[in-house]
């Protein structure tokens, strides 16, 4: 017989919006049947800055907006045996969960069972020296910079392990985005090791919902090309899982938004690159044999999903303090306005050079094409004479004020730059760097824990 | 009768970062564009189109079962999204780069029926 779970997608970046999973628990209160609501918050760079936080504060370093996404929803959720799964606890899962009770005790909800996942932070169980000594995928030498964070990307068994105890919220930390939704499919269709075709399908699925509303019309219109209704109510993803492994992928009825082939088919290869060796913990996914049917209004029928054997070792970021980057801007309008950038932009290199600021710096023209082509390039967009241009520049250094000084030479364009600059402004932001290294499972398995709070 | 166009008369598009590597996939509208982007969107034509940014090797992965293409560009990112000097550090926005620099010929068939494209065919019959 099949069995249908029913997994909503309510934030698909840090910071996505606070609102968008109160329509998928409206719709999931109609519903019976088992119900989950992942949030997927945790970018690369969200981890090192969460890393920070907690070591100033032990009680800190989860998600800074964990109290914006669960207040609208813990009582409904708790109420109506929806399930939260979610990655807000960035570099303090224990520390999300006691906050998450913390709101349950002040909104007098009943106490929430919540599943933590630990063990994903390398530097619990790896010297620095061991990690930095790791080869890096992408070739660069980091032996000798600072660790400010470290995590193995974790899978979707101890999502399904804590789910096994009963439990209405599962915070983890770093965990394949995917997993959010694989690990809820695991624990319900029981789900053996073995069953790739099926762990591959579930992964497809999670990696279609782990960016929210970018599989339901967001990030897609294009308007008078491609239009997308109502956008500013653009519903988040709903799926509706079969026990063979296929899915509809919706959304909530009443919001704004597009479900249809071209949409889902956007959202399948974003950050895919072979989409027939799609890698995470639990399987190799494979893609290519995939069928999308428009099977009714905003609803697409997604099937063909494949599995390979899992990868042999785990991916883990690491993160480190990369120095300051300056970024200033000033901008020119009207009559022989892209000239005066363009001098804007030749003094900017000169002055830095007479400074002797050592560094890599690049200028480009906000109006010129400036996010495909630097000044020095050719755009090869037809450019206006006159118009309204931005001139940006950016450089990285490694001490602070050497990026200041270069946001002070933007500023005094205003004074001694051509004619007519204003609306200068400029920053300095300290830099991480980061990149991945492979761990050994046999190195990371026995630190995976599931704790219940 | 074929006119040579931005293949944005013809397909869609979206890029995404994993370090210095971006992917954009290319996407057709209709079975007939498919034809086109699978014949003549070639590595060599985008590695091209992507060079002036860095950009060392194309490989390009082909989903004909959804008229897709993916493309996986290396060193695209001037570093990636840590340590890029670019305003968009993501290079979120080099999709839009390869639907307008590379031009295909394209016949009205290959163009959905409500596209503003349909008006360059039109000019060409009056």
């Amino acid at each position: 017989m099949n069995k249908k779970v029913y997994i909503g997608c309510g934030a698909g970046f840090s910071g996505d919006r606070f609102d968008a999973s109160i329509p998928i628990v409206r719709e999931f209160k109609k519903i019976d049947g088992p119900k989950y609501l992942m949030f997927e918050v945790l970018a690369e760079r969200t981890l090192a800055i969460a890393q920070q936080y907690r070591l100033k504060n032990p009680e800190e370093g989860y998600s800074p907006f964990l109290d914006s996404y669960i207040t609208p929803i813990l009582d409904d959720c708790l109420e109506n045996n929806i399930k939260i799964i979610s990655n807000i606890g960035a570099a303090n899962p224990m520390g999300a969960a006691k906050r998450i009770i913390e709101i349950s005790r002040k909104q007098n909800t009943r106490k929430p069972k919540i599943g933590v996942v630990i063990g994903d932070d390398l530097l619990d169980y790896m010297s620095n020296e061991e990690i930095l000594n790791s080869p890096t995928m992408e070739g660069l030498d980091f032996s000798n910079n600072k660790i400010t964070a470290a995590n193995v990307y974790l899978g979707a068994q101890p999502i399904a392990e804590a789910l096994s105890k009963d439990v209405d919220i599962v915070i983890v930390g770093r965990t394949v985005d995917s997993a959010l939704a694989l690990g809820p499919l695991i624990h319900e269709y029981n789900w053996k090791k073995n069953q790739l075709d099926l762990l591959g399908s579930g992964t497809i699925c999670g990696h279609l919902l782990e960016c929210g509303a970018q599989v339901t019309g967001a990030y897609f219109a294009d308007p008078g090309f491609k239009d997308v209704p109502n956008l500013a109510n653009v519903g988040f993803p709903i799926v509706e899982f079969n026990s063979d492994g296929t899915f509809i992928i919706t959304k909530p009825i009443g919001t704004g938004g597009l479900v249809n082939k071209a949409t889902v088919t956007e959202q399948l290869l974003y950050e895919t690159h072979d989409p027939s060796n799609y890698l995470v913990p639990d399987v190799t996914a494979d893609m290519t044999n995939l069928k999308l049917e428009y099977v009714g209004e905003n609803r697409v029928l997604v099937s063909g999903g494949k599995g390979k054997k899992p990868p042999e070792k785990l991916k883990a970021t690491i993160c480190c303090d990369n120095g300051f980057m300056g970024e200033a801007e000033i901008s020119y309008a009207g009559p022989n306005a892209l000239a005066r950038a363009k001098l804007a932009g030749e003094v900017i290199l000169e002055r830095i050079q007479i400074l002797g600021l050592q560094g890599q710096i690049r200028v480009e023209i906000i109006g010129a094409g400036s996010v495909h082509f630097s000044i020095d390039e050719t755009s090869s967009y037809e450019l206006p004479k006159d118009g309204d241009y931005r001139v940006r520049t950016s450089a990285i250094y490694p001490q602070k004020d050497q990026a200041q000084q270069m946001v002070d030479e933007v500023m005094s364009l205003y004074c001694c730059g051509p004619a007519a600059g204003g609306g200068g402004r400029g920053y300095v932001t300290p830099q991480s760097s980061t990149a991945s290294i492979l761990v050994e499972r046999s190195k990371v398995d026995p630190n995976i824990l599931v704790k219940m709070i | 009768m074929t006119l040579d166009l931005p293949v944005h008369a013809i397909a869609h598009a979206r890029a995404g970062d994993k370090g210095d590597v971006s992917n954009i996939s290319l996407i057709a509208y209709l079975d007939s564009g498919w034809d086109t982007i699978n014949e003549l969107a070639t590595e060599k034509k985008v590695l091209d189109i992507f060079k002036h940014l860095g950009a060392t090797k194309v490989q390009r992965y082909e989903l004909p079962k959804l008229n897709a293409l993916n493309f996986v560009i290396e060193n695209a990112l001037g570093g990636g999204v840590n340590s890029s000097l670019r305003l968009d550090r993501h290079g979120k926005t080099l999709s839009s780069h390869l639907l307008h620099e590379l031009i295909l010929p394209i016949s009205e068939d290959m163009i959905p029926s409500n596209s503003p494209y349909q008006e360059k065919f039109k000019d060409t019959k009056s």
